[in-house]
């Protein structure tokens, strides 16, 4: 049995808002029986791009998540709503049936990604459908995808199994993989939003230049060198992908004949270390 | 429930399908082809095959249409002023204040007709000031080249000359350094992506963020390439002092110079080439002239100061270690400067150091061999292979106007096109004309002097001819037809344009406009417009042309698109054709208007039939599918922009320029009298050589209104930079209840429900001032007051702030032109001074505030 999944490339993502546009040009006023009820004008986020801005001036970079209802295959909206009011399709589409949904605002609540919104005209919660009416009719994409212009979005229709090479070849993660919901929403580069980096620059202070090619260890705890960096011509290095709050790191520095640098931090979240003048 | 139909359109942000159920349009997405569409190009490179996707790409505001044309705040019927009586009182002064009556089209239209006879009887039509705002809806006959000019050609007016907004330091200051003056200064990009594709090693984006502004017009069509580009190892260097989108996908280094001090960085780059001998010496000997003055500047034999990295540092806080590791990089790799975002253009133009920013951008190329394989001015958005054979006029080539005066038809289209095209004396050089930036000082204070009518493309001396208001002869302005409404958004100190209306000097404002917003509410009579989607017309995606000709090389596929009328006008709403063409009727000359009638669908046939499109399809084809692909040659062989100067050839490309008239022998060398690349430039030399504003070779001069202006920035010390908007189009897009509003970058909501604009500032700035994400700031200087909500971020360093320009409302808080504003009009802020006093440009980005946290009550 083919199912739906959805891919997002975070590394891709540039927060354009095409896929959240084209989710409310869809739903906004418009009935797709008996998936969903028309969105309301304002106050939805079916797609809710999240922003996360790393490091401090100038050693910064920036990341989007875009996230959906994940479509879980263990998805507590599921089991928790009453009369069977959100069922799961054949394809792995997670659908809330906007007549039996009716009044169930506890809905919301059960949804650890916050993915399901009330529409208080309607009185019924509602989400992401993947735009079921569409790719039953034959579309090959939901509109988000359709309309995404860095292909940070795609959608695989494939078993099982094939998705899971699919997985595991491209290093794909579900998001708080934590709430154990068995999502159908895979991510790509999730570190870029989900850790943090290390990251500095090295000069040389009697002649103030850049120093490039400058060998930088990362050391975790008292000893263990985790990894190595070779600064470029800008004498910048960058670390990238660590747990936030992951304590006592430090950074060994050497340039040629130079005194050896040592560098103590705590890692809290992503820091630009500065410039470490040799 | 009807049948779905599915029709097409063209927006400004990409053509479209518009589904359409019983009368209403419920579904707007792009384009994708199907088999019998022209197939895609493909580029050979570097061992690897490069073809786009079969589809077009829409920018964000395109998929927002359904909410702006169902929006809350249509005009859906003509309205007056209450207290307006053109018989009687007219209470000039309360415009902004006084609120409106619904009245008939007839009522409305006999005002405006009886006013425009009054004034051209008593005064001449010299008296009708009229201008439109720079980019109407999509449709190359509804542009306002077109439909518009038709109309006030007819009547008669003084046009408000339109600055060369996007261009600005190209125009005045590059123009003088290598011509191009039929592309406004900056330089044609023929065939560039292929030329990066296979020569690139490295691409230095200054001033430039494609992926928020996409050229023009063309929305997503160039990403995919610059992700080829990544992918093939090409580094990404972003100079800006935003962290801009583009560098947040790309960057491999990120500059941030202080505002306005950019020049400081290129002069000391200039400074390690030349101390360390790693320029081009064979091409500045060959296709150069003045180098060696330009030499002893940057080496401080002329002025005593050496321009080294060290001294730029202290300028523009960039490390002087790091200056040099770029300018060493730069020189030994293959690199193309994306100076601004179309291959020129770029914030950094529009600034007090804008005409140098320019110059010292084509200095640097040129001192790398601009034009050799891998080594250019390219904006990585044009430059994709393209049939320039194909004739399909872009909007500038005036549709229904044929006004070769005042459009672009006279390059080519107005003969294929028209029985009778229209033309004005009053809107020709000879003529009368205000400049749009000193509306309120024509209109206010009755006199003004300056330089250049508007875009100067007719030549480089253009700019230096000498006008002012009112010409000789002719009248002063007593009514003001205003068609669209978003200068308070837009243009610069703009609470001089509040003030503007709201006086006895000008009798009668009449507005034209689609929404309640802006502008629109200062008018007398509001006449309703109704959206592109609401009337016939034909375009082509980002067909523009004119000042930029062949920009469809922008997208990957050529698309010319029917712009089917989806719906049928909202409430009494008209399309301008029908506006105009009534106006006509009441004036007497409807049949000339018309040209004996024609429809708007007539229009188009006529206009399909002037272009190439009959070659490859027939009308009912076209019409049946709403589309067509143009498609590119078999044989293509692509002429990279410039080689030809490089190789000092005859020119090979299509492009449309230099007249003949400039050159020594025909199609050979650059518009300048010498025909080269002048560091010392020959046209300044004849018109000013003393103006030290602008001097004969580019220098580093520090802004009129920067950190060098002691007294000012003590007391306002942040630097207010504000660029292109992201999600909306100017003012396209931005309020009216439209979705836009609720992107989180774009507005924040806050509890009183209303959507404030955002401004970003950094943590230390923030901190200091007791500032958290989110709260609400009052952003300040002498000029006015705005009300945001702040962004704490590490994307601008300390001391400079950043928020986006083209507010499309303005809502004071006390009386209109005098209070503080909660809409997020940032250019209420921003200087009105021109860049130079000979350089008629604006420069919003040379503009000091301070920001300090909202304490005003909640909104109601």
């Amino acid at each position: 049995m083919k199912k739906w999944n959805l891919v997002i490339d975070v590394a891709k993502c540039h927060d354009c808002n095409n896929c959240f546009l084209s989710c409310k040009d869809e739903y906004v006023g418009n009935d797709f029986p008996p998936f969903s009820v028309a969105q309301p004008n304002h106050g939805h986020r079916w797609m809710n791009i999240m922003r996360k801005e790393r490091g401090q001036y100038p050693k910064v970079d920036v990341a989007y998540l875009p996230i959906p209802c994940m479509h879980c295959d263990d998805a507590p909206c599921i089991k928790k709503s009453k009369d069977g009011a959100v069922y799961k399709r054949d394809d792995g589409i997670v659908i809330i049936d906007p007549e039996k949904a009716k009044g169930q605002k506890d809905i919301l609540a059960t949804c650890p990604y916050g993915a399901i919104w009330w529409n208080e005209e309607k009185a019924v919660p509602q989400k992401c459908t993947l735009c079921a009416h569409l790719l039953d009719e034959g579309w090959k994409e939901p509109r988000c995808v359709q309309a995404c212009p860095t292909g940070a979005l795609r959608v695989i229709y494939a078993e099982d199994f094939e998705m899971q090479k699919i997985i595991e070849s491209e290093n794909l993660e579900v998001y708080q993989p934590q709430y154990k919901t068995r999502p159908r929403v895979y991510y790509k580069n999730l570190y870029r939003y989900a850790t943090c980096f290390i990251a500095g620059s090295v000069a040389i202070r009697d002649t103030d230049e850049c120093a490039e090619g400058a060998t930088v260890s990362l050391i975790k705890g008292s000893k263990k060198t985790i990894a190595e960096a070779v600064t470029n011509n800008y004498g910048d290095f960058k670390f990238d992908g660590f747990d936030e709050d992951g304590g006592a790191y430090s950074l060994d520095i050497s340039y040629k004949d130079r005194p050896k640098k040592i560098i103590e931090l705590e890692l809290k979240t992503s820091v630009n270390v500065g410039t470490i003048l040799l | 429930m009807g049948k779905v139909e599915k029709l097409t359109t063209g927006t400004t942000g990409g053509p479209v399908f518009v589904y359409v159920q019983d009368g209403r349009i419920v579904r707007i997405t792009p384009m994708e082809f199907d088999d019998s569409d022209a197939p895609s190009w493909v580029i050979e490179a570097r061992g690897r095959k490069f073809s786009p996707p079969r589809k077009t790409t829409l920018s964000p505001y395109s998929f927002a249409w359904r909410s702006m044309v169902y929006s809350p705040k249509r005009l859906l019927y003509p309205l007056k002023r209450v207290d307006f009586d053109p018989d009687g009182e007219r209470n000039c002064t309360k415009r902004g204040e006084s609120g409106y009556e619904r009245i008939s089209w007839d009522e409305a239209t006999n005002i405006v007709t009886n006013e425009i006879k009054r004034i051209k009887r008593e005064y001449g039509p010299a008296a009708i000031l009229s201008t439109a705002s720079s980019h109407h809806l999509w449709g190359h006959l509804g542009y306002r080249h077109s439909t518009y000019f038709r109309f006030m050609n007819l009547i008669g007016f003084t046009y408000a000359d339109h600055n060369p907004d996007s261009w600005e330091g190209w125009h005045w200051g590059g123009m003088h350094q290598w011509g191009f003056s039929h592309r406004l200064g900056i330089p044609e990009q023929y065939d560039l992506l292929e030329d990066a594709l296979k020569h690139a090693e490295m691409i230095v984006f200054w001033s430039s963020d494609p992926e928020t502004t996409h050229g023009i017009y063309s929305a997503f069509e160039s990403t995919c390439r610059r992700q080829w580009l990544k992918g093939l190892g090409v580094k990404m260097v972003f100079i800006d002092p935003f962290y801009n989108h583009t560098a947040g996908m790309y960057a491999d280094k990120w500059f941030a110079p202080r505002p306005d001090t950019g020049n400081a960085m290129a002069c000391a780059i200039a400074f390690v080439w030349i101390t360390e001998d790693s320029y081009d010496k064979t091409y500045i000997e060959t296709r150069t002239v003045g180098f060696d003055k330009f030499k002893d500047y940057i080496l401080g034999k002329e002025d005593g100061i050496p321009k080294t990295p060290e001294w730029a540092e202290e300028e523009s806080t960039i490390p002087a270690r790091e200056i040099k590791a770029l300018a060493r990089e730069w020189a030994s790799k293959k690199t193309m400067l994306a100076a601004g975002g179309l291959g020129g253009w770029g914030g950094a133009c529009r600034s007090a150091t804008g005409t140098d920013w320019a110059r010292l951008m084509i200095s640097l190329a040129a001192m790398q061999g601009l034009g050799k394989p891998g080594s250019n001015i390219w904006g990585t958005t044009q430059g994709a292979p393209h049939n320039s054979d194909f004739l399909f006029p872009g909007y500038t080539e005036g549709g229904m106007s044929g006004d070769v005066d005042n459009s672009a038809a006279g390059f080519r289209f107005v003969y294929r096109m028209h029985k009778q095209p229209t033309r004005s004396n009053i809107n020709a050089p000879m003529g009368q004309h205000i400049p749009r930036l000193k509306i309120p000082e024509c209109i206010l204070d009755g006199k003004f002097e300056w330089r250049g009518k508007g875009f100067c493309g007719q030549s480089i001396e253009a700019q230096f001819h000498k006008y002012k208001y009112p010409a000789d002869g002719y009248p002063e302005i007593q009514m003001y037809y205003r068609y669209g409404g978003s200068f308070i958004g837009t243009m610069n100190e703009t609470n001089r344009y509040v003030k503007a209306y709201r006086t006895e000097r000008l009798p009668f404002a009449v507005n034209q406009s689609i929404w309640f917003e802006g502008e629109a509410k200062f008018a007398d009579i509001i006449l309703p417009a109704c959206t592109n989607f609401e009337r016939w017309d034909i375009s082509e995606f980002a067909g523009c042309h004119g000042y930029i000709p062949d920009n469809t090389s922008q997208v990957n596929h050529r698309v010319i698109t029917l712009q089917k009328k989806c719906i049928e006008p909202l409430g009494e709403s008209k399309s301008d054709y029908e506006i105009f063409t009534f106006l006509a009727k009441k004036l007497g000359f409807s049949e000339v208007y018309t040209e004996g009638g024609l429809s708007e669908l007539d229009w188009v046939r006529r206009y399909f039939d002037a272009t190439d499109l009959p070659k490859y399809i027939s009308w009912d084809e076209f019409f049946k599918k709403g589309y067509f692909v143009v498609p590119i040659p078999e044989e293509y062989k692509a002429t990279p922009a410039l080689r030809w100067f490089a190789e000092d050839r005859k020119r090979d490309t299509p492009d449309w320029g230099p007249h003949p008239e400039c050159q020594e022998e025909f199609g050979k060398g650059l518009q300048t009298t010498s025909g080269l690349i002048e560091f010392e430039s020959s046209s300044l030399k004849k018109f000013d050589p003393e103006d030290e504003e602008r001097p004969l070779i580019p220098k580093y001069i520090p802004s009129w209104e920067g950190h060098h202006t002691t007294r000012l920035y003590t007391k306002y010390p942040l630097q207010l930079i504000s660029p292109h908007p992201r999600f909306s189009f100017h003012t396209m897009g931005d309020a009216k209840e439209s979705w836009i509003n609720e992107i989180k970058d774009h507005r924040v909501l806050k509890e009183d429900g209303y959507y404030y604009w955002i401004i970003r500032i950094n943590s230390k700035d923030a901190k200091e001032r007791g500032i958290k994400e989110n709260d609400l700031v009052k952003v300040f200087n002498d000029r006015g007051a705005v009300i945001c909500a702040a962004q704490v971020t590490e994307r601008v360093p300390p001391g400079t702030v950043h928020s986006y320009e083209s507010s499309a409302d303005y809502d004071p808080m006390g009386k209109p032109g005098e209070s503080t504003d909660r809409n997020g009009c940032i250019n209420l802020l921003t200087p009105s001074r021109y860049i130079t006093k000979n350089s008629c440009g604006q420069a919003p980005n040379s503009c000091l505030v301070q920001i300090e946290k909202w304490k005003g009550e909640s909104r109601k």
